[in-house]
């Protein structure tokens, strides 16, 4: 039983639990989850089986789990039931009619990050129903696209659409029952990307969330899936420089990358959701879970990072090198200003034969803020030959700040070679004096010096992401000193 | 154009300079010299700014305008450029752009349009070629794994780029081999010119063999003890310090 429309009717017109009747729009679902909800959102999207299922037996289990502690961050503890789980995208008449209504606040680090004006509307979520660039654009880009075969599009589409490769591959590299972040994602997840690239096809393009139109709110629950089967290539880039807001508090998204034989995948990220304020109200708690599986031999993950938003970021891309001869890299900046808490890092799990792994991570700490490095590196008795090499960096600006690296390594072959390199500096007031006596001000001085820091991890940031990426710290890191 | 009237600073509560006074006008080029501990690298750390520095008595003009009331950046971009005697290395920025942001900002102060990576390159590897370095050092983070000798040339690049009206030069010479030395003295000496001024901290006669100095000053205990033109360096490489300190002191 699938759907069952007079039982989400029910749902939508039950009684809220505090006992009064709530008016609600027929897209949306109440506070609270229980296996209701659960099939209400599987209804909503008219989703298989197999899907529903996959949900059910994700919620069964999440109610068995406890919500992790072991993160160098502090919240108050979440309210799973005074969430809602399911909202449709606000419709626009919700929306703001044009810029002027839009919080000047937010237009004036618009402006800051250099974002062209057509962008600025979509962005602030504004009703535009003038069609602009980037919807020719995407059109054109998607001709591109299905021409070379490759599939790109929202995941509930990819249910629909290709239901054997999401029954295939989901799941199958963060497993239901990962972690609760994970298992709530997987019974509840709203929407998210779906690529597939064939056999010996090298995308012809970044794709960027940015063009992917019909799903501009994927909500809290994201889910993205990439396949690249052998022989092909592909780049991703998730996130946008400029601030995205959202209602919802809770952010929990799982990101599955799947590298078949000689397959290579470039992840990067630029991700920066409100922060909250100076005094750390507000803000978005953002618990991530993204694993790549290099599953064939020779193949390559790279995931490349910006993390310089959300209240509390708890995020460890990881690779699993499976594959004979599979390298895994991670190049991470992570930037906590003013009352913002990051414990982000990787794991790489060496399986195969002669795998390598590179991890290099920036972290950046100003203000009241904690970062934290949590890595893990693990070759197994049978991955002969594996190399891994860390660089973990740490830079404070300011004497209230915090910076701490946890770096995990469990090797049980003997031939592995591993090396770990770390460092903290701080930003000293001869370096600051040094440049101010250049004719520089001093929190130019600053921008240059933590550019300087992030370079190596800018470095493998495609091109246009990588300015934009450096604008985002500079705009990010405002107000650090003096 | 430099004019410093009785002069008291002290840093971390310790008084160093303690009334000095000291004036440069355009064209000229002064040597101070002095044993360890005068108050040399001080002097000079006050005409930039530098605000680990507190100065608690006297003035300090610049073309008539009170530097005191100015921040280190402002300062330099009116045309202060000081050359460290430890220049401290910033890993990761580029040589270039550091220099380029800091041409940049002094064009601006002037009212003068900033200019692009290209017309820079152009300008910078001009100076490279008369100071003799090799123009890869444009690449390299600022001093970051430069040797002694590197960091001073460095300086002197900068300086010759970015043509200040005065220049501090705070022990550029220590340290350096004979070849390091003249294409210091190179950049110096191309830099001298009838609206400009030169400053040279130093503790030998031996740059001065190869830049001539309008004045030497000798500063003992945070003050100047002894005037004379240039041919007081050779007598203080004969007769040391002692006999000048006496002499105050007397």
């Amino acid at each position: 039983m699938a759907t069952d429309p007079d039982n989400i009717e029910n749902l939508v017109n039950r009684r809220y639990r505090h006992g009064f009747v709530t008016d609600i729009e027929s897209d949306s679902l109440p506070p609270g989850l229980d296996e209701g909800v659960v099939r209400a959102i599987s209804a909503r999207k008219n989703e298989p089986e197999f899907m529903l299922e996959w949900r059910l037996r994700a919620y069964r289990h999440w109610r068995k789990l406890k919500e992790p502690t072991w993160a160098h961050v502090h919240y108050p503890a979440i309210d799973y039931d005074a969430i809602s789980y399911f909202s449709a995208p606000k419709s626009d008449a919700d929306r703001p009619k044009s810029l002027d209504e839009v919080d000047p606040k937010l237009l004036e680090t618009y402006d800051k990050l250099g974002i062209p004006l057509h962008e600025r509307a979509r962005l602030a979520g504004v009703a535009v129903d003038a069609v602009f660039d980037s919807v020719s654009v995407a059109t054109t880009f998607k001709a591109k696209l299905a021409e070379a075969g490759v599939i790109f599009c929202p995941f509930s589409e990819a249910v629909q659409k290709h239901p054997e490769l999401v029954q295939k591959y989901l799941g199958s590299v963060v497993p239901q029952r990962d972690n609760f972040f994970a298992t709530l994602n997987s019974a509840v997840f709203s929407d998210g990307s779906f690529v597939y690239i064939p056999k010996g096809v090298r995308c012809p393009m970044e794709l960027s969330t940015y063009f992917r139109i019909n799903a501009a709110n994927t909500g809290q629950f994201e889910r993205t899936l990439i396949i690249a089967d052998e022989d092909s290539h592909v780049s991703y880039l998730e996130g946008c420089t400029a601030p995205m807001r959202d209602e919802n508090q809770l952010h929990a998204a799982v990101v599955e990358l799947v590298a078949l034989k000689n397959a290579r995948i470039k992840y990067s990220t630029v991700q920066n959701w409100y922060p909250g304020d100076e005094n750390g109200v507000g803000g978005i708690y953002n618990f991530v879970t993204k694993r790549g599986d290099c599953r064939g031999a020779n193949s390559k993950i790279s995931w490349t990072q910006v993390e310089t938003g959300s209240a509390i970021t708890w995020k460890y891309p990881s690779c699993i090198l499976r594959g004979d001869n599979s390298v895994g890299e991670f190049y991470s900046v992570a930037v906590a200003n003013n009352y913002q808490q990051a414990d982000t890092g990787t794991k790489m799990i060496h399986i195969g034969r002669n795998t390598s792994s590179t991890i290099v991570s920036k972290g950046i700490s100003a203000g009241h803020a904690q970062n934290a490095y949590r890595g893990l590196v693990r070759v197994m008795p049978q991955a002969a030959g594996a190399r891994n090499h860390t660089q973990c960096d740490s830079l404070l600006i300011g004497k209230d700040c915090g910076a701490h690296t946890f770096p995990y390594m469990e090797i049980k072959n003997p031939s592995a070679r591993i090396e770990h390199e770390a460092t903290t500096s701080k930003i000293s007031a001869d370096q600051l004096f040094y440049c101010r006596q250049r004719g520089i001000a001093e929190e130019d001085a600053v921008n240059m010096i933590v550019n300087g820091f992030c370079k190596e991890v800018f470095k493998e940031l495609p091109m246009e992401f990588a300015v934009e990426a450096q604008n985002l710290l500079n705009v990010s890191l405002e107000g650090a000193v003096g | 154009m430099l004019e410093i009237k009785n002069l008291n600073a002290s840093i971390g509560g310790s008084e160093i300079l303690r009334g000095l006074s000291l004036c440069v006008r355009a064209g000229e080029v002064h040597a101070i010299m002095g044993p360890n501990g005068s108050g040399k690298s001080t002097l000079a750390q006050v005409v930039a700014g530098n605000d680990a520095y507190v100065v608690n008595s006297g003035s300090l003009l610049f073309d008539g305008q009170d530097l005191l009331a100015l921040e280190p950046e402002e300062r330099a971009r009116r045309g202060i450029f000081l050359g460290f005697q430890y220049p401290v290395e910033i890993p990761g920025v580029n040589n270039a752009y550091l220099l380029k942001a800091a041409f940049n900002a002094r064009r601006k102060h002037a009212g003068l349009s900033e200019i692009d990576a290209f017309e820079f390159l152009k300008l910078a590897k001009e100076k490279m070629a008369m100071l003799d370095m090799d123009p890869k050092f444009l690449n390299r983070g600022v001093n970051e794994g430069f040797s002694g000798g590197e960091k001073k040339r460095n300086e002197i690049l900068q300086m010759a780029i970015l043509e200040p009206r005065l220049a501090v030069l705070d022990e550029t010479d220590s340290g350096l081999d004979i070849d390091a030395l003249r294409a210091v003295a190179n950049g110096v000496n191309a830099l001298r010119g009838p609206d400009r001024a030169i400053i040279l901290v130093t503790h030998y006669q031996r740059l001065l063999d190869y830049i001539e100095p309008d004045f030497v000053h000798v500063l003992s205990d945070g003050r100047i003890v002894r005037s004379g033109d240039k041919s007081l360096a050779p007598e203080l490489e004969e007769k040391g310090y002692d006999w000048l300190r006496e002499a105050a002191n007397a």
